[in-house]
């Protein structure tokens, strides 16, 4: 372990004397640096304004100054955000109409994750909640393999045993989002403190983590967990907060009082930006930034809060409008949303027009219908799938349970369907 | 099968017991375990050696006296030593922990790789499983058993699951590397929080491992071999036996099997199964009823409580018929019943006597009752005696 990294992560607390006559302040070991007042006043939330929303593109899609992205970029992240807000719109009503168990979109929040992908380096780690599809496309997730994980077929890597929408990608680096809200946190907090490790004996490729999450999960233990120790132990990872208005039916007044999420990141020693979320080139320029502070002083954490609106119902199983207006939501969809924005801008540079646009949604489509189609038909892995990788190995146990239950499916034949499964009753012997 | 056996042996077997039992009745069972002459502990540097379970390098070795406490860390020192993915963390680790298992280690391989971390178990836990999940080998530190509960949900959800739910991408992103250590078990003053064997909780979880060594071979063997696996483990390392139990340790490094229970004692009569410190009052007891009746009694010691060695209990069991478990925890949906209802379904043929179990109360650690509540060796002795009887 080099030296450097050592240095930079034992400070600890030093003082012989605790107070010296006439000094105006105390180093008390919990508050180093306060200073006496003689003045009763406590500190007010109120007193401090609203940390401000940083913002690139207005609403008209006018920058405030000059962007230097490539064209390329700047029409890949379109198209990325395209491609999900379709994929959405089409796997919402193969929800409706039973094809898939579950969906939940991620309408009005696209440019939060590609704007932020665009901004990280490919072997960065990511660590996200469930509404970060837009990270898995930009990080090159084929149609073919978010259907497979839709459909639980037998090409889905998570081997078809995860509800819809939680994918996971190797050659993505983005780990498998699993249900509890928040326990990716402190997971990106250790992992960041690996890759701290791994760049002091690097000289190039440094890398940060990134984890994403919403402004409800947020109110879990482990958000408070994972921002302490990332800040304590320096490690460089990027919290990007997707402040979308609601945690299911919950608004944000019913979650906290304080000045979202942005304001916590101070208490607890992490340096942070909030920015529009519904601006992809500010998140974009946010998470750039945010990466270069991660790995400066051999690591630290560094919190984005996107702001936005959840402009979908929280999933297919939420009618939304039960606890909030439609014209509300109407409002949002129509007048702000990342993928119109980022098209105005587009127009105005002349990269973009109706033409272009026509044939993107339609090639889209197409792309996403025929992976639709060949997922729909394909069988789930074989059943000995849902015993593998619960271990390295079968256990004896398992073995044994996998056979009890070859026999009761022999012996009723007419009670159980193995035609969606590889492999039929073969499927059942463990190897 | 059953009808000759219950003839032959248990009725001569329960006139002897009684004689004998009231004869032996002025001998007190109840007394402290002496730990300098325990036959669990190997008070010899041959028979620590002679152990037929260690690679014969470590066999040609030398020993040196360790107890618990000595033995984990020197199987932590020797993990840090030789593997540079090792990283050791948990609330007071680095000046050496609270019960000096990681004494001197942050000394040796410095703050970097082994430190303290802010007071929150989900975070401990939570970190260790993203470091894992990111290709190092943690060894975090739950301070006491009692305070794994706030990071029950990374354990059951997470850690157990991530593999799982990775499938084809486990390799790459389960959190395998992972060890969570933390000390469990009554302590004779440790009340509510400071006394609890959780165990049963994670045996209910597919995905972790659960090993509870009873001395310091065990310790040192079992925790290279969780730190080596590539399942999650929780290692549970029963406080009372950290400075009590002191026995010869190979110095080499070596691993002992996971998932493999051990016969401690070879009988005919009975199979008394427990882990962790209560093997040394079952090791009384059945001394005492060898003793008295000349009854002979099988000891093992399960190790791993989960995923377990059931071939080797249900072999015992269909060998002598009889079964007592034994464990500190309360009875109710303990490991007992577990074992108890896999011998019942497995080896149900050769039963003579109900399986018997002896454990904790369904009640909490109150002060002032752990000894009538944890088993001790007269309610261990009473059970092997009726169940003999039966």
């Amino acid at each position: 372990m080099s030296r450097y990294l050592l240095r930079s992560i034992s400070r600890r607390w030093a003082s012989s004397i605790s107070q010296r006559p006439g000094a105006t302040g105390i180093n008390f070991p919990g508050a180093v640096n306060s200073a006496f007042t003689n003045t009763l006043r406590f500190a007010n939330p109120n007193d401090s304004t609203s940390m401000p929303t940083y913002r690139v593109l207005d609403q008209d899609g006018m920058p405030s100054h000059p962007i230097g992205i490539p064209t390329d970029e700047l029409l890949r992240m379109y198209r990325d955000m395209v491609f999900i807000s379709v994929l959405d719109v089409l796997m919402f009503d193969a929800q409706r109409q039973g094809r898939i168990s579950f969906y939940m979109v991620s309408a009005g929040e696209e440019g939060i994750a590609v704007g932020s992908a665009s901004a990280l380096s490919a072997a960065d780690p990511i660590f996200a909640q469930y509404r970060e599809p837009g990270v898995f496309r930009y990080r090159g997730f084929t149609a073919d393999e978010f259907m497979a994980q839709l459909f639980a077929t037998a090409a889905d890597s998570g081997r078809g045993r995860n509800m819809p929408v939680h994918y996971g990608s190797r050659k993505g680096n983005i780990f498998t989002i699993s249900s509890p809200l928040a326990t990716q946190l402190p997971h990106a907090a250790g992992a960041a403190y690996a890759v701290k490790l791994a760049n002091a004996n690097a000289d190039q490729n440094q890398r940060v983590v990134a984890c994403y999450f919403g402004e409800g999960a947020a109110s879990e233990g482990d958000f408070h967990a994972a921002l302490n120790i990332a800040a304590t132990r320096s490690c460089p990872v990027i919290w990007i907060c997707r402040n979308n208005g609601f945690a299911i039916s919950t608004p944000t007044l019913e979650q906290y009082r304080g000045d979202g999420i942005a304001s916590r990141g101070v208490g607890y020693g992490v340096e942070t930006l909030r920015v529009d979320g519904n601006d992809v080139l500010a998140v974009r320029e946010a998470t750039l930034k945010a990466r270069e502070l991660a790995l400066q002083d051999s690591g630290k954490p560094v919190l984005i809060e996107a702001m936005s609106y959840r402009v979908a119902h929280h999933s297919t199983s939420d009618d939304s409008f039960a606890y909030r207006a439609k014209v509300e939501v109407e409002e949002w969809r129509r007048r702000d949303n990342p993928i119109a924005r980022l098209r105005k801008y587009l127009q105005a540079q002349g990269l973009w027009d109706d033409g272009k646009e026509e044939e993107l949604r339609k090639g889209t489509k197409k792309e996403v219908l025929e992976a639709y189609r060949r997922a729909e038909k394909a069988r789930h892995p074989p059943v000995r799938e849902m015993m593998t990788d619960v271990y390295e190995e079968f256990t004896e146990e398992q073995i044994q349970q996998l056979e009890e239950l070859k026999d009761v499916v022999k012996r009723y034949p007419g009670e159980y369907d193995l035609s969606r499964y590889e492999e039929g009753i073969g499927g059942f012997t463990a190897r | 099968m059953l009808l000759p056996r219950r003839a032959d042996l248990a009725q001569p077997m329960r006139a002897r017991v009684c004689t004998r039992a009231q004869q032996a009745a002025t001998a007190r069972l109840n007394v402290p375990i002496d730990y300098g002459s325990t036959s669990i502990l190997s008070h010899t540097a041959s028979s620590a050696l002679s152990n037929a379970e260690l690679p014969s390098a470590v066999r040609g070795g030398t020993t040196k006296r360790m107890n618990l406490f000595q033995a984990i860390n020197s199987a932590l020192g020797h993990a840090l030593r030789t593997d540079p993915r090792v990283i050791l963390f948990g609330e007071d680790v680095a000046f050496g922990g609270v019960f000096r298992c990681s004494m001197n280690l942050a000394t040796e391989f410095g703050d970097a790789r082994v430190f303290n971390t802010p007071l929150t178990e989900q975070g401990i836990v939570g970190f260790g499983i993203g470091a894992a999940m990111e290709g190092l080998r943690p060894v975090a530190e739950v301070q006491f058993a009692d305070y794994v509960y706030p990071a029950f949900d990374q354990l059951v959800n997470e850690a157990a699951k991530c593999r799982y739910r990775a499938g084809n991408l486990a390799d790459s992103m389960g959190c395998g590397g992972l060890v969570v250590r933390m000390p469990c078990g009554a302590v004779g003053h440790g009340g509510l929080y400071h006394s609890q064997s959780p165990e049963a909780l994670f045996t209910h979880i597919p995905g972790l491992r659960v090993v509870i060594p009873r001395s310091p071979i065990q310790a040192k063997g079992l925790l290279l071999a969780a730190i080596e696996c590539n399942d999650p483990v929780v290692f549970l390392e029963p406080k009372i036996i950290y400075r009590a139990a002191v026995e010869h340790v190979p110095e080499e490094p070596f691993t002992l099997p996971l998932s493999k229970a051990e016969v401690l004692k070879e009988g005919s009569n009975l199979t008394l199964i427990s882990y962790g410190t209560p093997l040394y009052l079952c090791r009384a007891a059945l001394d005492a009823i060898e003793k008295e009746t000349g009854a002979s009694v099988e000891l093992i010691d399960l190790r791993t409580i989960y995923p377990w060695d059931r071939p080797t209990v249900l072999d015992s069991v269909k060998k002598t018929g009889r079964c007592v478990i034994v464990h500190e925890s309360m009875v109710n949906a303990g490991v007992g019943a577990e074992v108890a209802a896999t011998i019942q379904q497995g080896a149900f043929l050769s039963l003579e006597a109900p399986v018997r179990r002896v454990a904790g109360w369904s009640t909490h650690a109150g002060l002032a009752f752990e000894k009538f509540n944890i088993p001790d060796t007269v309610r261990i002795y009473d059970a092997i005696k009726q169940t003999l009887e039966f």
